[in-house]
């Protein structure tokens, strides 16, 4: 069991002056799981890249079952037998799983005997306890079977260590158990399995070996069982985490979004929405709690005036705004932290400063007779930089250079910087590492107490108890409930969104 | 990836992804693509049969050598510049204007009928009357496209296109059919009144449209970088996504951003027939409306950069004529411009990818 498949010893690299891997070393045993646990930003994703040919290494190497290598693509690392998920699926929509998989592929025939690929497929899916219908379209597929035709994709490449970044994040809690499950099962086969990851529960749950990386730094490396979960949290934040966080009551009772009846169909002209109704009051957070694809993302876009209702009303502080443009929304009050960041949140290749006024360029002190004054919004930038301590090269250097959870910082500075009386954000902390999900708290907290309405949609029973006020579980486009966090058990929320109870973090 | 992926497949040479551009590349790959063209240019004139070092000789003297020939390049550059300008502010939105074409000979056209049909007006008012018909005979045939893309989502790719094909024979009905010159054998139009004349540059052709090309330039640049609507034509472009959210008017933007781009290429057109020609003939425009798209791009939409590699190509359009009287075709110019774009376009790859050679081997 104590055979070194992968050392990485003394790997540096450096973006732009930034040190993202200051001398990491790490030892992974064949057929372990090995947790790589750390902050975002912490380096996991980088030394991963450099680990799959993606980044090439300022200095250090990579010995793989004992063999010195470099990489230059991840074809390269294939060959060698690590393969990699990413979190963000390569997987073509419109084709099946089957050719998903062998998509890429050199020795398979230029005639294709379909159904014996569906047939191999199939089986090798079914021995590592992968449940997944090799001639289903990836479109219809749920993201946890995107998920295990990614994993597939991996081993039907034969590839012995696998790594998987952040896979819970998008996950369902069962979805959660079975990925666990399949695994195990790998690890039993010999595969070897490095799971990226900053949620401690994980760790604690399915690593035999973890390494802790802390500011681009490797810091420890130890077996699970001789540590405890506060101990690990330690080492990996660098201090202590603060357990509670305080709470007041500021709700009152007059409502700052009230929705009655919406519908409305989702992308693919199937009703999402069906006669949802819901209130958010000023000063409260409500949380949406629910699996997602019941209706999260149109409620979203219909609240921010992208997606037409079918019927229903819409009122943003007693105004009637159904149906209304996204910009009269903006201008009720409306602030929205969306689902993808990457792809409705920010423009990658804009500045830190032109991110930040999306919304607020037109506003007298940011442009006057419609010319931008960059001198004030460089100034205001740089000070909201410092204030949401947002890591970046600079407020003129592309958002798409921040890791995760400083454009997330971004964007809440964004949307929170008009004062709005209801900030929507859905998923706000997904694939954010603990500090980062503690600045969101804090954000959201803070907002609340100034008043602001917030719809808070999010996965984490464990989140909403903390934070909401009220929590209203959604399932298939209606909302099937509302509980006040204590006095309804966790259980109960859990039965309804459909997943069982989870321990209760801090 | 997956044609990376091919490319490298089994190849000692292979593409990586730089994580970052370093400025200066920006610069060397136009100037060493040029080269490769040169190069390339010079293996086929050798083939022909010519040396290719006299022909580029003649090329550049042609173009630049004097004075004369400095000022035809000048006149060449100015319909390139203000359709290269019109059709970079529709590439910063995402719109694929190719139809800079059709609206400089829609733009020629509507100037036309103003200066046919209102012969007896006074100067100034005329030259007013003429630029205003101009600009809005461009944008009129950009306006068509961009109406059909909002209103109904057609492409407008196809349809500016399709419309460079509509203009161009909408213009010779009119020189063949009822603005024919009667006294003339040949399908062109009556003489323009003096009145319809752009200013010229005394003992040369370097009219008016020039100082339009500049201040157009300027204005530009600085509704790109410095002022809201330019933040929001670059934010659609950038993520359309993100503009929707933050309440901008797409919609509007398309059809402004498509006017003021057809409108450019409508005084280019405007600037062909009150400022060189006097008046409207067939075959105006040797593709300026195309060679304007390479433009664009070669320069990375900025305008005042639009300015110079205008005059560039004007070289080349000017310095082709200069070919002719030793025998070559002028299309050996026009094979040189497809094969700087291409090159320019291969070199990008270059600026987004690095080729790493392996010399011993190709294991990992």
């Amino acid at each position: 069991m104590n055979e070194l498949i992968l050392e990485m010893r003394g790997i540096t690299k450096s973006f732009f002056g930034v040190l993202a891997n200051d001398n990491v070393n790490l030892m992974v045993n064949r057929g372990e799981i090995h947790a790589l646990l750390g902050e975002n930003g912490a380096g996991k994703t980088t030394l991963m890249n450099i680990l799959t040919g993606l980044y090439k290494p300022d200095s250090g190497e990579i010995v793989i079952s004992g063999k010195k290598v470099t990489f230059a693509s991840p074809r390269d690392a294939i060959k060698s037998g690590i393969g990699m998920v990413h979190q963000n699926f390569r997987l073509v929509d419109s084709l099946t799983v089957s050719e998903n998989v062998i998509l890429g592929l050199n020795d398979i025939h230029r005639f294709l005997n379909i159904q014996e690929i569906h047939e191999a497929i199939g089986n090798f899916s079914k021995k590592y306890g992968l449940n997944i219908d090799p001639k289903a379209e990836i479109w219809q597929l749920s993201v946890g079977e995107r998920q295990r035709v990614e994993i597939l994709k991996m081993l039907y490449r034969k590839v012995g260590l696998l790594i998987l970044d952040e896979p819970t994040a998008v996950l369902t809690p069962q979805e959660v158990v079975d990925l666990f499950s399949s695994l195990r099962n790998m690890a039993q086969e010999g595969k070897t399995v490095i799971i990226i990851t900053h949620k401690l529960n994980e760790v604690m749950e399915i690593a035999d070996r973890i390494t802790v990386l802390r500011g681009g730094k490797s810091v420890a490396t130890m077996l699970k069982k001789d540590i405890t979960r506060q101990e690990l949290a330690r080492i990996m934040v660098g201090r202590e985490i603060p357990k509670v966080l305080s709470r007041r009551c500021v709700m009152s009772e007059e409502n700052v979004l009230e929705l009655t009846g919406i519908k409305a169909l989702n992308d693919r002209g199937m009703e999402a929405l069906s006669g949802l109704s819901v209130c958010v009051r000023k000063g409260e957070i409500l949380g949406i709690a629910g699996v997602a694809g019941n209706g999260q993302k149109e409620l979203v876009e219909v609240i921010a005036g992208l997606r037409p209702t079918l019927a229903g009303s819409m009122k943003i502080n007693g105004k009637n705004l159904t149906n209304c443009k996204p910009g009269d929304i903006i201008n009720a009050g409306v602030a929205i932290v969306p689902e993808d960041r990457v792809g409705m949140g920010l423009a990658q290749n804009f500045n830190v400063i032109e991110n930040l006024i999306v919304k607020t360029y037109r506003d007298s002190e940011n442009s006057r007779r419609g010319f931008l004054n960059w001198k004030h919004l460089r100034k205001n930038a740089e000070k909201i930089v410092k204030d949401f301590d947002i890591k970046t090269a600079g407020v003129f250097s592309p958002v798409k250079l921040m890791s995760g959870g400083n454009q997330q910082k971004l964007l809440f500075a964004r949307e929170t910087s008009k004062k709005p009386s209801l900030l929507v954000a859905a998923y706000p902390c997904r694939g954010l590492d603990l500090g980062a999900t503690h600045a969101v708290h804090q954000i959201l907290l803070s907002q609340k107490e100034q008043g602001t309405g917030i719809l808070l949609i999010s996965e984490d029973l464990d989140e909403l108890l903390n934070l909401a006020d009220r929590i209203a579980v959604i399932y298939e486009g209606k909302i099937t409930g509302i509980v006040v966090p204590g006095k309804a058990s966790i259980e109960q929320i859990g039965l309804m969104m459909c997943g069982g109870g989870k321990e209760c973090i801090s | 990836m997956y044609i990376l992926d091919k490319l490298n497949e089994g190849k000692c040479i292979r593409f990586e992804k730089r994580l970052s551009v370093p400025p200066v590349t920006y610069l060397i790959v136009p100037v060493v693509s040029v080269i490769l063209v040169l190069l390339l240019g010079g293996l086929f004139l050798a083939l022909l049969g010519y040396n290719p070092v006299e022909i580029y000789g003649i090329l550049l003297n042609g173009a630049f050598g004097n004075t004369y020939n400095f000022t035809e390049t000048i006149v060449h550059a100015i319909p390139l510049m203000l359709t290269g300008l019109g059709v970079s502010l529709a590439f910063k939105m995402g719109l694929w204007n190719i139809g800079a074409e059709g609206q400089l000979y829609f733009g020629a056209f509507m100037a036309t009928g103003v200066a046919l049909f209102f012969h007896d007006l006074p100067t100034p008012l005329m030259l007013t009357l003429v630029l205003t018909a101009g600009f809005l005979g461009g944008a009129l045939w950009g306006f068509v496209p961009a109406a059909l893309k909002v209103f109904i989502g057609v492409n407008e790719t196809l349809t500016t296109l399709l419309l460079n094909y509509v203009a161009i024979l909408w213009v010779d009905y009119f020189i063949f059919g009822p603005w024919k010159d009667p006294k003339g054998f040949l399908p062109y139009s009556k003489v323009f009144p003096q009145s319809a004349m752009l200013p010229v540059y005394p003992g040369t052709r370097i009219h008016a449209g020039l100082i339009l090309a500049i201040l157009a330039a300027i204005i530009l640049w600085i509704i790109i970088w410095k002022t809201t609507w330019g933040y929001e034509i670059r934010l659609i472009g950038e993520n359309t996504q993100v503009a929707r959210t933050a309440g901008i008017n797409i919609a509007k933007n398309m059809l402004l951003v498509m006017i003021i781009s057809g409108g450019l290429a409508g005084l280019a057109g405007m600037g062909e027939v009150c400022g060189i020609i006097g008046r409207l003939q067939h075959n105006i425009s040797p593709g300026y409306g195309y060679t304007a798209i390479i433009i664009a791009w070669l320069s990375r939409l900025n305008p005042l950069v639009i300015l110079l590699v205008a005059i560039i190509f004007g070289g080349l359009n000017n310095g082709g004529y200069a070919l002719q009287m030793v025998g070559l075709p002028e299309s050996i110019v026009t094979m040189l411009q497809g094969a700087i774009l291409l090159f320019v376009l291969g070199g990008d790859i270059l600026t987004q990818y690095r080729i790493k050679i392996h010399r011993r081997g190709c294991g990992v």
